[in-house]
């Protein structure tokens, strides 16, 4: 059994067991639950950490369709144990806090049991090794986050929001599934490791640029990268503790865990080098110049986020050029660009967790989060103050706070690059290091704005819905946490250097770390030559006089003009895409049985007398039949009666009859030709269906002959005899058709293989299992669908949750 | 649907017994004669529907207070869950086993692993019948 696969199983199962004990006005609250399978799921990974800072790695594969080498393979290695150990650590911590921050009153049960299976999702995505299957619980955090975005359904921004989300996320989840299919088209596998070590002989490969390509496609989208990042603010009408463990600490960075994952297939590649860089460091610059001017803190904080990850995106495309030497001091040398991704990629998660959280206390406590009517908190929050000051100098790249010793790291990475021989970095490369000192300086007001704007000035109490309290403590311990980290980090950083990020360097370097150890010693104090202290001191500087004069330089806003934005180029999409969707589907569903049965059959006879005319197996020879006896002579000929009798029936009781004629006479006819199952089958079934004929009978129309056109009334019997006559052909080619060797032998062992005697069961619940499992799914759905139809007919309850 | 017939009443009563056996022996012979876990699933939901015909739909609510919808869900869960149940035995998805058991007084018998997949699609195909029918039929 590997534990592995079970600890992405695990809160699944929770998930399917919380509904279960969820009861209203319970004692214990539901959230205890989730918040203990997190927990022990954080600790268990932390004994991984021993083995994996030595070098090992674990992999453990469930069969799953093995025919199609997809198999449920998990694999565990610095680089996931860095994303599992956040996912389940920041979890529990955001799974602490929402249990105080959302009100018994919500529906608690639907919101643990998203989140928890978001965790599972999550976890899936980071642990599996497989790319199928990474990329079904890559979806799944897709839809996870759908669904918690609209936890507040009855909002319409709410609803939108998880709409553009789901849109924007999945498009790119479905160009990256073509990319793993191109990927397995090239080597064969559809496994991680392997892939690894086949592609370095395949990167000549047709297919290996567009590969590239649509896999960077699933990384942007999901990671809110330009011009892709419009819907993480919108997501932001999830309530605070979704946005800051999906919205800022691990779904979005599922996009980065894949760049970083796929380095070592791409990496060295001039194309992904520029395309990894480029999009991150403008997605940094992009995002740090809209928060500024963002008056909602969530949203302000959104576009933080946005910006951050372009950071985080930007350092792995600068590590990646360290595969383009082979092993060589110099390509070490590059390798620190990624070590600083990896160190900035846990402190972003701690300073922007913290700060999502004291955000989320004001809005609690205040009743708004929009900081022109926010002001003088400080001295009724001191402890949330405290929290957010903490958070934003981090943010800002200001000692003592880890965020500053990542800052210096990624300012010396942008320099470093300019030195780079290849993929002509010398012209444009030189842009790096003056765009990256640009967004810093945004990143620095904007900070400043979120502690100064909100907890400093004056108190304007009117404007404010509630006035402020410092909130209860159990709100304030998740951040109080995160904001202790924040200081610790800082003070002992070489502890998760060593433990945490060298074992994942040699995941993203597999080729290097063989040779080298990979490990950056991290320094506080670089002294006064380091051209990255002056640029944060540029930064200060330039950001203070920024921040006290926003009059001098807010006019740049004003030059592009709103409607000019992705956002409106989305709207416009969506907008277009309804208006035509809607026109063509009037166009043919016009609410008329027949028609849509005349689509079907045309449809029919189209796929298969094609078929049949294509492929010329149309002959057949009737030689060989048995005689047909007189008995069998006497049913058919019944049958005939009878099919011919309902296109005279004058009322449609005698047609339902008439048509259970036909059922129990093929019944019997199965009866004769010993097929015992069939005809059991195909009895009940006629009982079942002549019932629900019945009962909708009341529904029905008067019965009345349709008086059609000449030329509608040809159509339809040039169909009908078609129809009847494909069928004809059918029934007698497939007696003849030896296009296949008998696949019956296999079957007749069954008792052998499946322990039953009954072949046509045993390929039912056995050979083909998969086969009924999922017709008994859709068979469910389908009766849930006609349930739901009739029940909740819009109208018949006659209130209307939405748009409240 | 109000039907007030004795004779189809007193009949419906034994037959229903006879019905309901016939689906259990039916869902058993399956794995070696015909039959089976679908089988049995429409005729066990066929004397549901019988007996809603026959007498008024409140009276059988009260007899069988039994959420059809909720049957069927546990249906579809039991058939993927076998699905997944053989992941703990380290084998591919949907394996199933089986073996021989020498039982006191019944003597050798066969168990399976497909006798819990069978009965999810039994529990599916009486759920969504019988929810469909009676959803039907409500909607008056």
């Amino acid at each position: 059994m590997g534990t592995l696969n079970f600890i992405v199983l695990i809160p699944f199962l929770t998930a399917l067991l919380i509904p279960l004990f969820y009861k209203k006005g319970s004692r214990l609250h539901i959230g205890l639950l989730p918040i203990l399978v997190a927990v022990s799921l954080f600790i268990y990974l932390l004994t991984y950490i021993p083995d994996i800072a030595n070098g090992k790695t674990f992999l453990h594969t469930i069969s799953w369709i093995p025919s199609y080498g997809i198999n449920f393979t998990t694999y565990l290695d610095g680089l996931s144990l860095i994303f599992a150990l956040l996912i389940t650590g920041i979890g529990t911590l955001v799974i602490l806090y929402s249990i105080y921050y959302l009100s018994e009153n919500e529906q608690l049960g639907h919101f643990y049991t998203y989140l928890m299976m978001f965790m599972g999702a999550m976890l899936g995505v980071v642990l599996s090794d497989n790319l199928m299957v990474l990329y079904v619980f890559w979806e799944l955090t897709s839809i996870s986050s759908f669904l918690l975005i609209a936890f507040w359904y009855q909002r319409k921004r709410s609803r939108e929001g998880a709409q553009k989300s789901m849109l924007i996320t999945m498009s790119g989840g479905f160009g990256m599934l073509v990319g793993f299919l191109m990927l397995y088209a090239i080597t064969g596998t559809m496994n991680v490791r392997e892939i690894i070590e086949i592609i370095p002989d395949l990167t000549g490969h047709v297919l290996f640029v567009p590969a590239m390509l649509l896999l960077l496609f699933g990384a942007f989208t999901k990671s809110a990268q330009f011009p892709f990042h419009i819907w993480l603010p919108d997501a932001m009408e999830a309530p605070t503790p979704v946005s800051a463990y999906l919205h800022s600490a691990t779904m979005v960075k599922a996009g980065i865990y894949l760049v970083a994952r796929f380095t070592p297939v791409f990496g060295g590649e001039g194309v992904w080098f520029w395309i990894v860089t480029g999009v991150g460091i403008f997605t940094l610059f992009w995002g740090s110049f809209q928060a500024v001017r963002q008056t909602d803190l969530k949203a302000l904080l959104a576009y933080s986020t946005v910006s951050q990850l372009g950071m985080i995106m930007s350092m792995f495309g600068m590590g990646s050029v360290a595969l383009n030497f082979g092993y060589s001091t110099e390509s070490v040398f590059y390798t620190q660009a990624t070590f600083a991704a990896l160190f900035h990629l846990i402190n972003h998660s701690t300073f922007k967790g913290a700060l999502f959280m004291a955000v989320g206390i004001v809005d609690h406590e205040v009743g708004t989060r929009d900081i022109r009517r926010l002001g003088g908190l400080a001295t009724f929050m001191p402890i949330t103050f405290t929290i957010s000051l903490i958070g934003s100098f981090s943010m800002a790249g200001l000692p003592p706070f880890n965020g500053f010793l990542s800052k210096e790291m990624f300012f010396q990475a942008a320099i470093d690059i300019t030195t780079l021989g290849v993929f002509h970095v010398d012209t444009l490369g030189n842009l790096i290091p003056i765009v990256a000192w640009i967004a810093s300086i945004f990143t620095f007001v904007y900070s400043m704005i979120i502690v100064f704007q909100t907890f400093l000035g004056p108190y304007k109490e009117e404007r404010l819905e509630r006035p402020a309290n410092e909130s209860p403590i159990g709100m304030l311990i998740s951040p109080l946490i995160l904001a202790g980290l924040v200081l610790i980090i800082f003070f002992f950083p070489n502890v998760l250097g060593n433990y945490i990020i060298r074992p994942a360097m040699a995941s993203v370097f597999p080729s290097l770390a063989t040779q080298v150890d990979l490990g950056v010693e991290i320094l506080r104090w670089h002294g006064f030559n380091s051209l990255a202290l002056w640029m944060t001191i540029g930064v200060v500087l330039i950001g203070i006089i920024l921040y006290k004069f926003p009059k001098i330089w807010r006019w740049i806003y004003v030059l592009f003009p709103g409607e000019w934005s992705f956002n409106s180029l989305y709207n416009f999409a969506i907008e277009q895409g309804e208006k035509s969707s809607r026109r063509f589907t009037n166009s043919y569903m016009t609410g008329d049985l027949r028609n849509y049965l005349m689509y079907i059959f045309s449809f029919f006879i189209l796929l298969i007398a094609g078929a049949f005319v294509l492929t010329g197996s149309y002959n057949f020879t009737i030689s060989d039949n048995a005689m047909i006896s007189t008995f069998e002579w006497i049913i058919v000929m019944s049958l005939m009666i009878a099919a011919i009798s309902i296109l005279f029936a004058k009322s449609r009781l005698t047609a339902i009859l008439l048509n259970s004629v036909l059922g129990y006479g093929v019944a019997l006819l199965f009866v004769i030709f010993r097929a015992p199952d069939l005809a059991l089958t195909q009895t009940v079934v006629e009982t079942v269906t002549t019932v629900l004929f019945l009962v909708a009978y009341y529904f029905l129309p008067e019965w009345q002959k349709e008086q059609g056109t000449r030329k509608a009334n040809l159509t339809k019997l040039v169909v009908s005899i078609a129809v009847g006559a494909t069928f004809t052909v059918v029934a007698l080619a497939a007696q003849n058709n030896r296009l296949f060797e008998r696949i019956s032998t296999y079957f007749e062992d069954s008792y052998e293989l499946a322990g039953g005697r009954n072949i046509v069961n045993t390929i039912l619940s056995d050979f083909r299992g998969f086969d009924t499992m999922l017709e008994v799914v859709v068979l469910l759905i389908a009766g849930l669908g006609v349930y739901s139809i009739i029940k909740l007919k819009a109208g018949k309850r006659g209130k209307k949750i939405e748009n409240q | 649907m109000k039907i007030n017939n004795v004779i189809l009443r007193t009949v419906t009563k034994l037959v229903v017994f006879i019905i309901l056996t016939l689906a259990v022996y039916l869902f058993f012979a399956g794995h070696n004669s015909p039959g089976g876990g679908f089988i049995a699933g429409l005729v066990l939901a066929s004397a549901f529907v019988l007996l809603f015909i026959v007498y008024d739909m409140e009276t059988i609510k009260n007899a069988i207070p039994l959420d059809f919808k909720k049957i069927a869900a546990l249906g579809a869960f039991l058939a993927v869950g076998t699905g997944f149940g053989a992941f703990l035995f380290d084998v591919p998805f949907l394996t199933q086993a089986f073996d021989y058991f020498q039982v006191p007084f019944f003597g050798e018998i066969e168990l399976t692993t497909v006798t819990i997949f069978e009965a999810g699609v039994t529990l599916a195909v009486v759920g969504v019948v019988v929810t469909i029918i009676l959803s039907i039929s409500e909607d008056v």
